[in-house]
Order: C-alpha cells, then structure tokens, then sequence
C-alpha cells in the first residue's frame, strides 16, 4: 500500500510536467497564460474569503458554545462501535451539502487535531474522494426543471457512503 | 449557525467564551486566505495553461469510446457528447468554474430527447451520478490546508484520495448499469 504515499508525492511534479510539455509542444505563450490563470485564482480566493471569514467565525462560536460536542455525544456510541471518529461526524454530514462549510469544519478539525492526526487524515482524504450532492443536484437538474430524478440521490449517496468508509479503512491501512 | 452557538452557549454557561472563538476564527480566516491565495493562484494559473493550450479538447476526444459505453441510448454521435465530456474533464482537473457551464450544457441537451420532461432520462441518471461521485483527482485546496496548519507532509493524502475518487466512480457506473438491466 505505500506505493500510494509515493504517488501523493509524484503526482503535482508529474501534473505539472505533463502540462508545460503538452502546452510547449503546442507552442502556446506559457508564461501569459499562467499569469491570466493566476489572475483568475486571485479573483477566486477574493471572492471566497468574505465566506471563509464568515463560516470560520460560525463554525468557531459553534465549537466554543459546546454544541459540537452535544452532537457528539449523543451519537458516540454508534460512531465508537464502527470505529467512526464521532468529531467527524458534523464535517461528513456538511460535506454532501456545502462545500464552503464544510471547508470551515475541516479547519476546525485541524485547528483542534492537527493535520497529521488519525482524524486529520481521515478528513483530507474524505474531503478529496466525496462531492457536495445535494447542491449538485439542485442546480443541475432545476436548469432542466426536472423533478423525478430516479434514483439519482440514491446512486449519489451510495458512492458517497462508500467514499467515506473507503477514506476510513485505507486512513487506518496508511497510518497506523 | 451562530445562533444556534449563542443559544446553546446560553444553556452550557459558555458565553463568555464566544467572543473570543469570533474574533480568534476571523483572525485565523484571514490567515488562511493568505496561504490559499499563493496555491490556488498556481493552480489555477497552471491549469489555464492546460485549457488554453486545448488539453481539454484533446482529452474530451479521448474520451468518446468511453461515452459510448456509459450512455447507450445516445448512439454515436449526440450533441451531448461534447459538453458531458468537457464537464468530465473539468471535474477531474478540479476546474469547477468551467464544469458547471457544461454541465448545465450537458443536461440542456439531454433535455431535448427526454420524451416526458418532468422525469429524468437513464442517460441524465448516468451523467448526474458519475458528476456526483467525485471526479476531481486532486483536490488542491485540501492539501494547501494542511499546509496552513503545519503538516509534516501536506501532499501525502493525494494518493490514497485519487484511488477512492476512482473507486467510487466505478461504484457510481455499476449502480446506474444495475437499475438499467431491471429497466428501472
């Protein structure tokens, strides 16, 4: 399995090797293109902080007001059967519906844990294999303003669930 | 959310401590975007690069046998095709802002041959759940996070991640091909 770990480290020298290749055998202007593209990162992060400020203070006040930890409470003695990091619980529910808080309650799990903790890992990987569903869904399918879905949600959930147990089992595969 | 905190705080005596979570989490948010501005800033910039020198086209090309096998119904040559290619393509580089566009695209023209429009179509169910799965290989902020709260090796999740972002879209496929063979 520690090939994986060496994959993790290849595979941004490797992204970008591919890319500048591929665009200088297009013969593209390079450098204009990256400065463009940086601009536009700029502009992303920009318009994304008021958000960030505003989850990171909420999910904040939320964790120094106890609510958090009655949550957590209440469902440790399923999570603790399945081994389920029960601090993780509020993160994968949030994650199927928003991508920006989820964002504020996987740094609150850093913030608290550390990112090289067993539950700071869990969460990256999570994070990286699963898909905010709900608000998919919804914008997706209101543009063609179709309300029988079929088993969409269902086929969505199932690969998220599975994307989760997955995360924990090679989280407990890779660390120990 | 900050109302539920000021009320629960109300209940477990832990108001005091909450001005001080407002103003330690801005002053941490600000913090944050300085370190995601640097990454996604390369990213981005680095990905332009790729789209504006047409791997996008180049790979949604590539992709066409594989359309085949995914939606039947369309047979060789649909209109489709195109956007749901690029909307694949964008998801898995991680370029949101161009996946929604063709995503919408995708579902506008799949739209057309649907027979009762209030329903959705084998082909759309496809498309929805595979999009849904989690394409995107490598999720950059995550690790630029990690880099933010002092991780020893902030990239060391991407592997493991890309192999159940794979998985779960072959989960996601199997579970469409399922409901296909009992014609639901």
């Amino acid at each position: 399995m520690s090939w994986l770990l060496f994959l993790s480290d290849l595979i941004v020298p490797l992204t970008f090797f591919g890319i500048l290749l591929f665009a200088f055998m297009k013969k593209t202007p390079v450098y204009d293109h990256f400065i463009s593209g940086a601009k536009d990162g700029f502009g992303t992060v920009m318009t994304i902080a008021p958000t960030i400020i505003g989850l990171m203070v909420a999910v904040g006040m939320l964790r120094a007001s106890g609510a958090l930890e009655l949550l957590g409470n209440l469902i440790s003695p399923v999570t603790d059967q399945m081994g389920y990091p029960t601090e993780a619980v509020p993160l994968t529910l949030m994650r199927l519906v928003s991508s920006s808080a989820a964002t504020g309650l996987l740094l609150d799990i850093f913030e608290r844990y550390g990112p090289d903790s067993f539950i700071g890992r869990f969460v990256s990987v999570m994070m990286s294999s699963t898909e905010t569903v709900f608000y998919t869904m919804s914008i997706y399918f209101l543009s063609v303003k179709i309300t029988k879905t079929r088993f969409t949600l269902a086929g969505a959930l199932i690969a998220n669930f599975s994307g989760v147990l997955m995360s924990l089992w090679l989280t407990y595969r890779l660390f120990p | 959310m900050i109302l539920l905190a000021i009320v629960v705080a109300a209940f477990t005596g832990n108001i005091p401590a909450l001005t001080n979570a407002a103003i330690e989490s801005a002053r941490e948010a600000v913090m944050l975007c300085i370190t995601i501005l640097g990454v996604l800033s390369m990213w981005t910039g680095l990905l332009t690069v790729a789209d504006r020198a047409g791997m996008v086209k180049t790979l949604s090309r590539k992709l066409k046998p594989t359309l085949r096998y995914l939606f039947p119904e369309l047979g060789r040559n649909h209109p489709a095709h195109e956007p749901i290619a690029t909307n694949f393509i964008a998801n898995i580089l991680g370029l949101g802002w161009a996946a929604t566009p063709s995503g919408i695209m995708a579902m506008k023209a799949l739209q057309k041959d649907n027979p009762s429009k209030d329903t959705a179509t084998k082909s759309m169910r496809m498309f929805m759940v595979i999009n849904m799965s989690s394409l995107q290989l490598v999720t950059i902020s995550v690790v630029a996070y990690r880099t933010q709260y002092g991780s020893a090796n902030p990239s060391e999740i991407i592997g493991p991640g890309l192999i159940i972002t794979m998985a779960t879209t072959v989960i996601a496929v199997a579970f469409c091909k399922v409901l296909e063979r009992f014609n639901l």
